[in-house]
């Protein structure tokens, strides 16, 4: 089936006053996908989000949702829901009423909107809370309310801009399998912001890298992990993520080049044997396996995982090897060479 | 252990009292006991040089509720708060509304609406003189520019309460205006946009989302317009001085003159008394039982 996307933003731009919010999105969301935008707080995934909401309207490019051009529609016009990083919830409404304000607005018969309201309690657990204010609820119990809200309507389109930002890490854990499940239950299209690369590596289809209002790199989680398009991709994604050595640090790849390495593709080798030599400046106890830090004159961001708890004392020094099939090779400007 | 937290109970109570005291002493001396002092010289009869005061209970009352003026007086304030009060509100929410919202020149526009406000009272009247001055004044140089006759709105009875209302909302609009302002600053930006996503109109946001979250300062500002309704006077001296025959009286201003232009002290005071009454029940209601269908946030 080649059908055209669901959601399709085309060479978008929007700026302020001449500063540069994002420019030159291009993006096809498929029907019934998990897209997360990720990135470093300030690229923009917000604003994308929110020109794709209809909360701003774009400087350039076109914007199609179910194959109508929205580009200047009105939010309320683009049949989508939306879970706020505040969650925006109606202080002074009870949980029931703020669940259905939507539906009421639209004239949905009371019946029917009971019928409605009772789903969406259920489903995101909050059945017995109806007539709590929002003041009243814990934090993830607000959280389940905006997520009540923004599928109650069933809205075959739902943003969510950092939802879980404010949850501990626990309840984050909790809620973002929940919030998979709803996605994958409900069979609806999720495009969803993040600043957490391990959320949106193991919630989404597809990922959407950003960087500085562009976009660096689009595809499955897998994809980013072990074919970064660039430098920027192979420093943000992954924990711990890609060292890099500048080429001249090992024989054979040319001047000005950039070498990535992971982390789980080096192994420390006895005294003589490796091809670097460099100085451990910690380590870090994750529980299955042990982080070492390294430190090495042409290399960032060097480490190395051991199994189990390994320790090693700072200022040692050690051997390290690994396999050239394991290496990414990136150009002067950063970019990946092909292989 | 019971006997620590009865030594911490009391301590915070004694802490509690501390604070409290300066205001109740204040309280009591300006205001508390000349309350109770008007009331008891309201159940006194006026002196004169051969009758000397004495108890008379409620009879000064009685004189008042026989007393044409005195009705006048009330249904003429009756009307002035009746009118006051809803549109200043009104007016403020509006321009609040608008001046918040995003306009240009927003900056100016709300100092604008200000000025009002920092004018005293005095001088509003005084600028308000010279609009309505029968021939010189501005209406008048307007109305006649259309061939409009002469209007001397202060010096007709039809008018002259009007005209007064109209100076005391030009008054207070702008100050509660500034209370909205302020309240609206809090009611986050992102709950429109949820309310957008939702499909609510500008209007179903307004009345479903906003004005509730208002409330506090609604019934605020209608507190302080039922007192002023009462307290704001100060033009009447310089636009009608009550007049003409008392169709623009209002109940201080008819204290005032009993007390400092007819030296009938205790009618003053029996008037003082059923305002402070009246006032007291009114601001109670409100505040007990708007209260409740208030959202405090
Ligand atoms: N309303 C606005 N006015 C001016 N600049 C804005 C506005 N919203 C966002 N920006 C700018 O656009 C850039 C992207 O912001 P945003 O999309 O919020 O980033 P994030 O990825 O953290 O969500 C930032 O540099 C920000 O300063
Ligand atoms: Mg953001």
């Amino acid at each position: 089936m080649k059908s055209s996307p669901f959601v399709k933003l085309d060479g978008v731009a929007k700026r302020w006053n001449g500063q540069l919010g994002v420019e030159g999105i291009t993006l096809d969301i498929p029907e019934g996908s998990f897209t997360a935008l990720l990135g470093p707080s300030g690229c923009g995934k917000s604003t994308t989000l929110r020109l794709l909401a209809g909360l701003e309207l774009p400087d350039e490019g076109k914007i199609l949702i179910d194959t109508k051009d929205v580009t200047t529609s009105a939010a309320s016009d683009r049949n989508l829901s939306m879970v706020f990083q505040s969650y925006a919830l109606f202080p002074h409404l009870s949980v029931a009423e703020n669940v259905v304000f939507g539906l009421k607005v639209r004239r949905v018969p009371k019946k029917e909107r009971m019928e409605k309201l009772h789903r969406a309690l259920e489903i995101t657990g909050l059945l017995g809370l109806e007539d709590r204010k929002p003041g009243e609820l814990s934090g993830g119990q607000r959280q389940r309310v905006a997520l009540a809200r923004a599928i109650v309507a069933g809205q075959r389109l739902c943003l969510m801009d950092e939802p879980l930002s404010n949850l501990d890490a626990k309840l984050r854990n909790a809620v973002r399998k929940d919030i998979k499940k709803l996605q994958r239950d409900l069979g609806i299209t999720v495009v969803y912001v993040t600043h957490d690369q391990t959320e949106a590596m193991s919630m989404a289809d597809t990922v959407v890298l950003m960087k500085d209002g562009h976009i660096q790199q689009v595809g499955a989680p897998e994809d980013l992990y072990s074919r970064p398009n660039n430098t920027f991709v192979a420093e943000f994604v992954g924990a711990p993520p890609m060292a890099l050595l500048e080429a001249d640090v090992l024989d054979g790849f040319g001047e000005g080049k950039t070498i990535g390495i992971r982390a789980e593709n080096i192994q420390i080798v006895p005294k003589g044997d490796g091809r670097m030599c460099c100085t451990v400046t910690e380590s870090e106890f994750l529980g299955a396996e042990t982080l070492i830090g390294l430190d090495h004159a042409g290399a960032t961001g060097l480490s190395v995982l051991k199994p189990g708890l390994a320790m090693m004392a700072e200022g040692n020094e050690i051997d390290i090897t690994f396999n050239d099939e394991n290496l990414h090779v990136f150009d002067v400007n950063g970019q990946r060479l092909a292989g | 252990m019971s006997a620590h937290a009865n030594l911490e109970r009391r301590r915070q109570a004694i802490y509690g009292w501390l604070l409290l005291s300066p205001a109740a002493v204040l309280l009591t001396l300006f205001a508390f006991y000349p309350s109770i002092a008007t009331l008891w010289s309201s159940m006194f009869s006026r002196g004169t040089r051969r009758k000397p005061t004495e108890f008379v209970g409620t009879e000064n009352y009685a004189e008042l509720f026989a007393d044409p003026t005195f009705w006048l007086v009330v249904k003429n304030n009756l009307l002035y708060a009746g009118v006051t009060i809803p549109v200043s509100i009104f007016i403020a929410l509006s321009m609040a509304l608008w001046a918040n919202g995003k306009i240009r020149a927003r900056g100016f526009v709300r100092t604008a609406y200000f000025t009002p406000t920092v004018l005293p009272m005095i001088a509003a009247a005084n600028l308000w003189l010279f609009f309505y001055t029968p021939g010189l004044g501005v209406l008048d140089q307007i109305g006649s520019l259309f061939g409009l006759p002469s209007v001397n709105w202060l010096g007709q009875p039809e008018t002259a309460l009007w005209a007064i209302i109209i100076v005391t909302i030009w008054k207070e609009a702008g100050f509660f205006m500034i209370f909205y302002l302020a309240a609206l600053q809090t009611i986050p930006e992102d709950l429109k946009e949820a309310a957008d996503i939702e499909g609510a109109s500008r209007w179903t946001y307004t009345r479903r989302i906003v004005l509730p979250l208002l409330m506090p300062t609604t019934l605020f500002i209608a507190v302080n317009a039922m007192i002023n309704s009462v307290k704001l006077i100060d033009h009447l001296f310089i636009l009608t001085k009550g007049g003409p025959s008392d169709a623009s009286k209002l109940i201080l201003y008819y204290i005032w003159e009993m007390a400092f232009a007819f030296f009938d002290a205790p009618s003053a005071a029996a008037m003082t008394i059923m305002v402070i009454a009246v006032l007291g029940i009114v601001a109670a209601v409100q505040f007990f039982y708007l209260d409740k269908r208030t959202h405090y946030q």
